[in-house]
C-alpha cells in the first residue's frame, strides 16, 4: 500500500463543487479520502516556496501544503510534442516534462508530426512512448484526413480503437466542407469529436499577423478575423446538420465568441477553448518584429481579448489550452514572413492566466475549472473525476502569490520560443501528482522517469 | 549639426531637423555629379556594404554611385550570390557581413523588419533601410521630398496625392509618414482592394476616384502596379485597372495647371500612367532619379560622421 497525505491545503474543485480546507489522502493511485479541516501536525510550509516538502511516513509520505491550492489535475488538450519527425523541437519526454512542470496531469498532442499521426499504429506508438516516460498522461489526437491533406479520410475507426482522444487536422484547415461533414458523422459513430483549427485558408492567404492598423503600419500581411469566423460559422452549421460534436480550438476573435455563444444557446453541439497568450497579448506585441509573437491564429485586438475573457467567464469557452508549439531557432530566427508560427506555453499557462485572476477579470474557481475540464469537454464524459473518493489521484497543487520570472533558459521544453520572456508574474506550480505519484516537485524537480 | 539617429530605418525616426539637414547636404553634394571629375575624397577608406537580398537595379545603382562619388568602397551582396538560399538564417548571414568590418550596411530585403534585426545585431554599424517588404523605404521618401521642394519651393500646406497600389507599397508608407511630418496634406487614392486596413489612421484623406483626388492635388505620385504581387485578385485585369485607376489625359483635364507628377519607377507605361504624361512637361520622374543619388550621398556622408556641408 502506497499512501500520500496532502495536508493543510485549500481544495478548490469546481468539478465536485468543493471549496474549503481539506486534507486529501491518496492510496494506491486513487483518492482514498478527503478530510475536513486543516491538519496542523505538519510544521513545514509548502505554500511559500522556501520550505515545504514531503515527509516520509511508515507507509508513504505526507505533504504539507499550507497556503496552497489543491486542484483537480490540469489538462491541456492542445499541444504539439513534435515526435516523431521533429525531435529537435520537442519530443515526448521533454514535452511530458514540460507538462508536469506546468501542472498538467493529462495532455493531448496534435497529429502534425512526420509521419502524421493518421493511423491506429502511430497512436499506439505514441501511447507506448508516453507510458515508458511516465509523468503526464498522454492522449494523442488523431487526424481527420490522411497526411492532413484534406483529400481523404484518415483511418478514423482504427485511431479511435487505438485510443485517440479526438481527431483534428490542426495547423491545416479542412477547407472541403463535404469531407468535414463526413468526417464528423463518421467520427461521431466512434464517439470522437472533431477538434477544429478554424481558418479559411483562401481568405487568410499569406497573412502573418492580425489584419488591422498594426499590420498596416508594419507592412505585414493580415490574417483577418473573418477567416476564422467563416469557419466557425461553417462548423456550427455542420454540427447542426449532423449533430456531431465540434470542438473549436484556439478561438481568437470576438466574432467567433459571439457565434459560439449563439450556437450554444440553440443547443448546437459545439464547444471551444482558447490559449493563454490570446488572453493577455494583442497585435501591438508584434511591433519590433519578434517572431516569438508570430502565432496562428494571430494575436488580435484589445476588443477581441476582452470578449475572449467574457467568453471564459460566461461558459462560451469551455477550456484553456496552450497550443504549445515548440519551434527551433532555425524556424524562428528568420524574417517575420518566413518564420514558423507558434509559441510554447505549457510551463507558463498557470501564471499567465492567474494574471487575469489577480486583475479580477476571472475568478480563481472558474480558472481552475477551465484548466481541469479539457478532456471532459472534448470527450463529453466525466473522464476527470476531480477530487472525490475513488477517482484517479491526478492533482495539481499551486500557489497564487509566489513571484515568478519567466526565463526560457530554465524550462523543460526543448524549445525556447516563449512570448513571455522576462515577464514577472505571480503563481507557481508546487506539486503535480499523476495517479498518486508526485511527478513534479517544485524543489526536487521532475521525478526520475519511470514507466507506469 | 549632426543627425539625431545612428541608422536610417524608418521615416518615423527622423526629426524635422534631420530631414532639413539631409536635404541641405543633398543639395550641396548634388553639384559633384555635374563636375568633369565626379568624385571627391570625402569618404576615402570607408566601406559600404550593399546587401540587396531582393532584386533591385535603380536603388542599388543609386547607392553604389553615391558611395563612389564620395570615394567610399562598395561591396555588393545579392540574393543569388549569397548563401541565403542554402539554409542560412538571416542572422547568420548578417553576422558574416559584420565580420567584414563595414562602416555602413545598406540593406534591402523582401521581409519587413529585417533592417531592424541588422541594426540590433550591430549597434556599431550604421544601417540604411533600402526597402523592407511592404514596410518602409525612407530614402525614397527623402528624395521624393527633395523633388517636391525643388518643384514647388516647399511642401508645407501642399496637397500631395499618392495613388495606386498602396497596399503593397513601402514607398507609400514612408511617404505618408514623411510628408505628414513636413506639413503636407496627404491624400491617397486607390480601389478598396489596394487600401490597407485602417489607412485613415495615417491622417490621410482617402479617395477611390482618381479625378476627385487629382482635382485637389498640387502633387500626384503614381505608384507602380507590381504585377508580380497581384496573385490575390486585387483587380480584374490590366486593361480595367488602367481604365478606372490609370492616369490618363482624360483625367488630367481635372488637374491644376501646375500639377507635378511623380513616380518612383520603374513605370509600367500605359498601365498606371499614360506614356505621354510620364514623359510630359509636368513629370519630374527623372529629377527623382537624380535626387536619389544626391540624397544617398548626403546620408552616407552624415552617417560617416560628416558635419554640415559648406
Amino acid at each position: 500500500m502506497n499512501e500520500i497525505i496532502i495536508k493543510n491545503g485549500h481544495v478548490i474543485d469546481p468539478l465536485n463543487n468543493i471549496d474549503g480546507k481539506f486534507s486529501v489522502i491518496i492510496r494506491d493511485g486513487k483518492i482514498f479520502d478527503i478530510k475536513k479541516g486543516a491538519d496542523r501536525a505538519g510544521s513545514s510550509r509548502a505554500g511559500s516556496s522556501r520550505a515545504g516538502g514531503s515527509r516520509a511516513g511508515a507507509n508513504g509520505s505526507a505533504i504539507d501544503v499550507s497556503g496552497a491550492i489543491i486542484a483537480p489535475g490540469f489538462v491541456d488538450i492542445h499541444t504539439h510534442l513534435r515526435e516523431p519527425g521533429f525531435e529537435y523541437k520537442e519530443d515526448i519526454e521533454s514535452g511530458l516534462k514540460a507538462a508536469v512542470a506546468g501542472g498538467f496531469t493529462s495532455i493531448c498532442c496534435m497529429p502534425n508530426t512526420n509521419p502524421v499521426n493518421d493511423s491506429g499504429s502511430i497512436t499506439e506508438c505514441l501511447l507506448k512512448r508516453a507510458c515508458s516516460v511516465g509523468l503526464s498522461r498522454l492522449f494523442p489526437v488523431g487526424a481527420i484526413s490522411k497526411t492532413l491533406k484534406g483529400e481523404q479520410l484518415a483511418d478514423i475507426g482504427d485511431q479511435a480503437e487505438a485510443g485517440a482522444a479526438a481527431i483534428s487536422d490542426d495547423g491545416r484547415s479542412v477547407m472541403n466542407s463535404l469531407l468535414m461533414r463526413r468526417a464528423a458523422e463518421y467520427a461521431s459513430t466512434f464517439g470522437l469529436a472533431i477538434m477544429d483549427h478554424c481558418e479559411d485558408t483562401n481568405l487568410a492567404a499569406s497573412g502573418v499577423m492580425n489584419e488591422g492598423w498594426v499590420a498596416t503600419e508594419l507592412g505585414l500581411r493580415g490574417l483577418p478575423s473573418a477567416a476564422e469566423e467563416a469557419h466557425v460559422a461553417r462548423d456550427i452549421a455542420l454540427s447542426k446538420l449532423t449533430g456531431a460534436h465540434f470542438h473549436l480550438t484556439h478561438i481568437s476573435s470576438a466574432g467567433s465568441v459571439e457565434l459560439i455563444r449563439a450556437a450554444k444557446r440553440k443547443r448546437i453541439n459545439v464547444t471551444s477553448d482558447c490559449t493563454p497568450h490570446h488572453l493577455v497579448l494583442t497585435d501591438e506585441a508584434v511591433r519590433g518584429y519578434n517572431t516569438n509573437f508570430k502565432v496562428n491564429p494571430p494575436l488580435r485586438s484589445a476588443e477581441d481579448v476582452k470578449e475572449l475573457i467574457r467568453g471564459l467567464a460566461d461558459g462560451t469557452i469551455d477550456a484553456i489550452a496552450s497550443d504549445h508549439a515548440p519551434q527551433g531557432l532555425v524556424d524562428k530566427e528568420l524574417g517575420f514572413d518566413t518564420a514558423a508560427f507558434g509559441v510554447i506555453g505549457m510551463e507558463t499557462s498557470l501564471p499567465v492566466v492567474l494574471k487575469l485572476v489577480h486583475e479580477k477579470k476571472l475568478s480563481l474557481k472558474r480558472m481552475i475549472e477551465l484548466f481541469a475540464s479539457g478532456l471532459n469537454v472534448l470527450k463529453k464524459s466525466k473522464y476527470s473525476g476531480g477530487i472525490k473518493k475513488g477517482s484517479a489521484a491526478d492533482i495539481t497543487i499551486f500557489n497564487v502569490n509566489d513571484n515568478v520570472a519567466i526565463d526560457s533558459s530554465k524550462i523543460y521544453s526543448r524549445s525556447r520560443n516563449t512570448p513571455f520572456e522576462g515577464w514577472k508574474l505571480k503563481g507557481k506550480v508546487l506539486y503535480t501528482i499523476v495517479g498518486g505519484r508526485v511527478v513534479f516537485d517544485h524543489e526536487k524537480g521532475i521525478s526520475p522517469a519511470g514507466g507506469w | 549639426m549632426t543627425l539625431s539617429v545612428k541608422h536610417i530605418l524608418s521615416a518615423r525616426d527622423l526629426t524635422k531637423k534631420d530631414v532639413d539637414l539631409i536635404l541641405q547636404n543633398a543639395r550641396a553634394l548634388k553639384e559633384i555629379s555635374y563636375r568633369p571629375i565626379k568624385k571627391v575624397p570625402t569618404l576615402r577608406g570607408k566601406q559600404v556594404l550593399l546587401c540587396f537580398f531582393e532584386d533591385s537595379t535603380r536603388t542599388r545603382l543609386s547607392f553604389d554611385i553615391a558611395a563612389k562619388r564620395l570615394s567610399a568602397d562598395t561591396a555588393v551582396i545579392t540574393k543569388s550570390g549569397s548563401s541565403m538560399a542554402k539554409g542560412e538564417t538571416i542572422l547568420d548571414t548578417i553576422k558574416n557581413l559584420a565580420a567584414m568590418q563595414a562602416d555602413i550596411i545598406v540593406i534591402r530585403h523582401k521581409e519587413a523588419g529585417v533592417p531592424w534585426e541588422v541594426a540590433k545585431a550591430f549597434p556599431q554599424i550604421s544601417v540604411i533601410n533600402a526597402g523592407d517588404g511592404m514596410h518602409e523605404h525612407p530614402t525614397q521618401a527623402l528624395l521624393d521630398l527633395m523633388t517636391i521642394q525643388d518643384a514647388k519651393g516647399g511642401v508645407a500646406g501642399l496637397n500631395v496625392t499618392i495613388a495606386g497600389d498602396i497596399f503593397h507599397s513601402r514607398v507609400a508608407r514612408s511617404n505618408m509618414i514623411l510628408l505628414k511630418k513636413m506639413g503636407a496634406k496627404v491624400h491617397v487614392c486607390a480601389p478598396k482592394t489596394f487600401l490597407p486596413a485602417d489607412i485613415d489612421k495615417y491622417g490621410v484623406a482617402v479617395h477611390t476616384r482618381l479625378e476627385n483626388a487629382v482635382k485637389a492635388s498640387d502633387v500626384l505620385m503614381m505608384l507602380r502596379i507590381q504585377m508580380e504581387r497581384q496573385d490575390g485578385f486585387f483587380f480584374p485585369s490590366a486593361r480595367e485597372y488602367s481604365k478606372y485607376f490609370g492616369l490618363t489625359r482624360e483625367i488630367m483635364k481635372f488637374a491644376k495647371r501646375d500639377l507635378v507628377i511623380m513616380h518612383p519607377g520603374p513605370v509600367n507605361r500605359g498601365l498606371e500612367i499614360e506614356p505621354e504624361i510620364a514623359d510630359g512637361g509636368q513629370s519630374v520622374i527623372l529629377d527623382q532619379v537624380e535626387n536619389g543619388v544626391a540624397v544617398r550621398m548626403a546620408l552616407l556622408y552624415l552617417l560617416c560622421g560628416g558635419k554640415e556641408h559648406e
